[in-house]
């Protein structure tokens, strides 16, 4: 893993002094991160960067995973669902999996850390310990709650509201809440292997091994095969715009542990791209982070037509390449691209094929929406930012009536 | 020209952290009601966070509430007269926050009320805490503040050239006050504080004042006998 210093040269000495100054009298004090999945999705992959540099600066930190069963992992897709504001059955049954299941974790986990960090609905509950454990707890939420579905909602507000702050990643993701409510978008490693600067002969040379023709314009969606990211959609998009330009389409994706959909919509779009040879489809293991790296850099446009969206990690990943990125204007994505300025916003499979068609038409504009992006995510949305929000929500959960937080 | 201060000049950082109040307006009466209620730190971020955000875009938006007028009710020529009030001559955020209000006030009299925007467009009212760093950084006289000013960051450089006017004493960027009260610098005292802090971005701005402090140590090793 990457030390801090090597960040300098990206970021600037300033931000790395302020890492120091922010940390400087956090140190010693423990923390524990809780979450779902070692592996697949932002928030494994923002914990396996963000972890190593917290004990970088001196603060112990753990991160753990919870533990369920396939029945476990269904409800908590449900809830999932369920707070991006899709309508789903949850019956009584499966709160009390939900809860039988924490309560296992809660007597095997130790959660006596100075700050206990607690990401997502799965782990939500384990703050039923805190009473007695008398530290401080954060709700980190990374998922869309703009407009969330009140029964599922209603079961884990008394949780959320037994935290001392919670943390979103958009404005529009506030609920009326008795806890302080801090906003913290989140962020991408550039020097992490989905990230960092590749050599063109090392992106040829994936390409190659995964069988991608470099033949024409590649098209490149990056997501999880989930509904809420329409897949099918692209490809309805991708096709309307294929009358026009010629390009290959790339529908790149995985499933995460705690995902039971992704097989299914991974099959469903496997039958609808059937027999259109410029329209590729590929299952990598969560771990392909070079892959998804060189893929992003080869591609001309990348899409995330997302309907739902957390924050939008893969838009970020894509800016970041400086590539012109065509994304649902969903959950955190706005605050990423300002629509014909650093990228293109669209709500519609029509929206989406016409902004296709014009930059894979018009190259220079392109990369100037390219160039725009890579620099707002230099400024706002690097895992030193990032690291930078996580301290200062430290410092605030030790004494949430404070307005000014004056150190050295 | 004293050659060292008594008091030397100590870069400070200022970063925040951004608290979401729950609160939004759809409309323009809302966000009156929301504006006349809400504590002044709401007032701070959504007139300051432009400033240290973006800085790579000029002209900056120069408040969110004049943006969403903009972009949102598109309300143009309201949104052009926010964008009009000058942040950084207020002394206090409560002048800050009534010049807002005076401004909205006029403008619903006038018969100019918006229909409230659809659901995800509202403005979402926000404070922040604010964090002041102490860096290592110190000068005792211009050379040791021009390299001072090198290295710190662009946080620093909002907390002293913006962020400074808003407490005593008023008006007044921090640079400006030492160079005029521990250095005698009277002329580089005006130059900066004659900047407008519009058209640079901050980074813009560490480079003029440098370009000012290193045309001032030429001109004084020049008068030295």
């Amino acid at each position: 893993m990457p030390r801090l210093e090597e960040y300098r040269a990206l970021v600037g000495a300033d931000t790395l002094e302020e890492l120091y100054l922010l940390a400087r009298p956090l140190r010693g004090r423990s923390v524990l991160h809780v979450n779902s999945t070692a592996v697949g999705g932002g928030v494994a992959e923002i914990l396996s960067r963000m972890v190593p540099l917290l004990h970088e600066l001196e603060i112990p930190t753990r991160w753990e995973v919870v533990k369920g069963g396939e029945d476990f992992y269904a409800v908590t897709k449900k809830f999932h669902n369920a707070l991006h504001g899709d309508a789903q059955e949850v019956s009584p049954r499966d709160y009390q999996v939900y809860e039988d299941t924490l309560d296992q974790n809660l007597a095997q986990m130790d959660l006596g850390s100075d700050i206990v960090f607690i990401h997502d609905p799965q782990p939500a509950a384990l703050v039923k310990k805190r009473q007695a454990l008398k530290n401080r707890w954060l709700w980190r939420c990374h998922i869309d709650l703009s407009r969330p579905s009140p029964s599922v909602w209603e079961f884990l507000k008394p949780y959320v509201e037994q935290y001392d702050a919670c943390a979103v990643s958009a404005p529009s993701f506030a609920q009326k809440l008795a806890i302080p409510q801090i906003m913290i978008p989140p962020s991408i490693d550039p020097l992490s292997d989905k990230n960092r600067e590749l050599e063109p002969e090392q992106i040829a040379a994936i390409l190659d091994r995964l069988h991608i023709p470099a033949d024409k314009p590649l098209v490149t969606q990056v997501s999880r095969f989930d509904r809420l990211k329409d897949p099918l959609g692209v490809i309805a998009a991708f096709q309307k715009a294929r009358a026009h330009v010629d390009a290959r389409l790339l529908l790149v994706g995985g499933t995460a542990d705690d995902d039971p959909e992704g097989a299914q919509v991974l099959q469903e779009v496997r039958q609808q791209a059937a027999g259109d040879p410029d329209i590729l489809v590929l299952c990598l293991p969560p771990t392909s982070h070079l892959e998804i790296n060189a893929i992003q850099r080869a591609s001309a446009v990348i899409m995330q037509k997302s309907l739902r969206e957390g924050f939008g990690l893969t838009v970020t990943e894509a800016l970041w390449k400086g590539k012109p990125v065509i994304a649902g204007a969903a959950g955190g994505i706005p605050l990423q691209i300002t629509h014909k300025f650093s990228g293109v916003l669209v709500h519609s499979v029509d929206g989406a094929a016409y902004w296709l068609k014009q930059l894979l038409s018009e190259p220079d504009f392109a990369r100037r929406l390219g160039e725009n992006g890579r620099e707002h995510v230099r400024q706002n949305f690097l895992l030193t930012r990032h690291l930078r929000d996580a301290l200062m929500l430290f410092h605030f959960a030790q004494d949430p009536s404070r307005e000014m937080v004056r150190l050295g | 020209m004293p050659a060292r201060a008594a008091e030397p000049f100590r870069f400070c950082s200022r970063l925040s952290l951004t608290v979401l109040t729950g609160a939004k307006a759809a409309d323009l009466r809302e966000l009156l009601e929301h504006l006349r209620a809400v504590p002044e730190s709401v007032i701070y971020h959504h007139t300051h966070r432009f400033l240290q955000q973006h800085q790579h875009l000029v002209p900056e938006p120069p408040n969110d509430f004049a943006y969403w007028v903009t972009e949102i009710l598109n309300d143009e020529e309201f949104g052009e007269r926010l964008a009009a009030i000058d942040t950084v001559r207020f002394n206090s955020l409560e002048e800050l926050r009534q010049a807002l209000i005076a401004s909205i006030e006029e403008r619903l009299r006038n018969g100019c009320d918006s229909r409230p925007v659809p659901t995800g467009k509202e403005f979402h009212f926000m404070r922040a805490i604010r964090f002041s760093l102490l860096t290592e950084h110190e000068a005792w006289d211009l050379k040791g503040f021009s390299e001072g000013l090198r290295k710190v960051s662009i946080s620093s450089l909002y907390l002293h050239i913006f962020e400074a006017r808003l407490r005593p004493p008023l008006g007044i960027n921090d640079f400006s006050y030492w160079f005029k009260t521990q250095l005698g610098e009277t002329r580089l005292s005006e130059q900066v504080a004659n900047l407008d802090p519009y058209t640079h971005t901050l980074e813009g701005l560490r480079g003029r004042i440098l370009g000012f402090i290193d045309w001032r140590l030429k001109e004084g090793s020049h008068a030295a006998p």
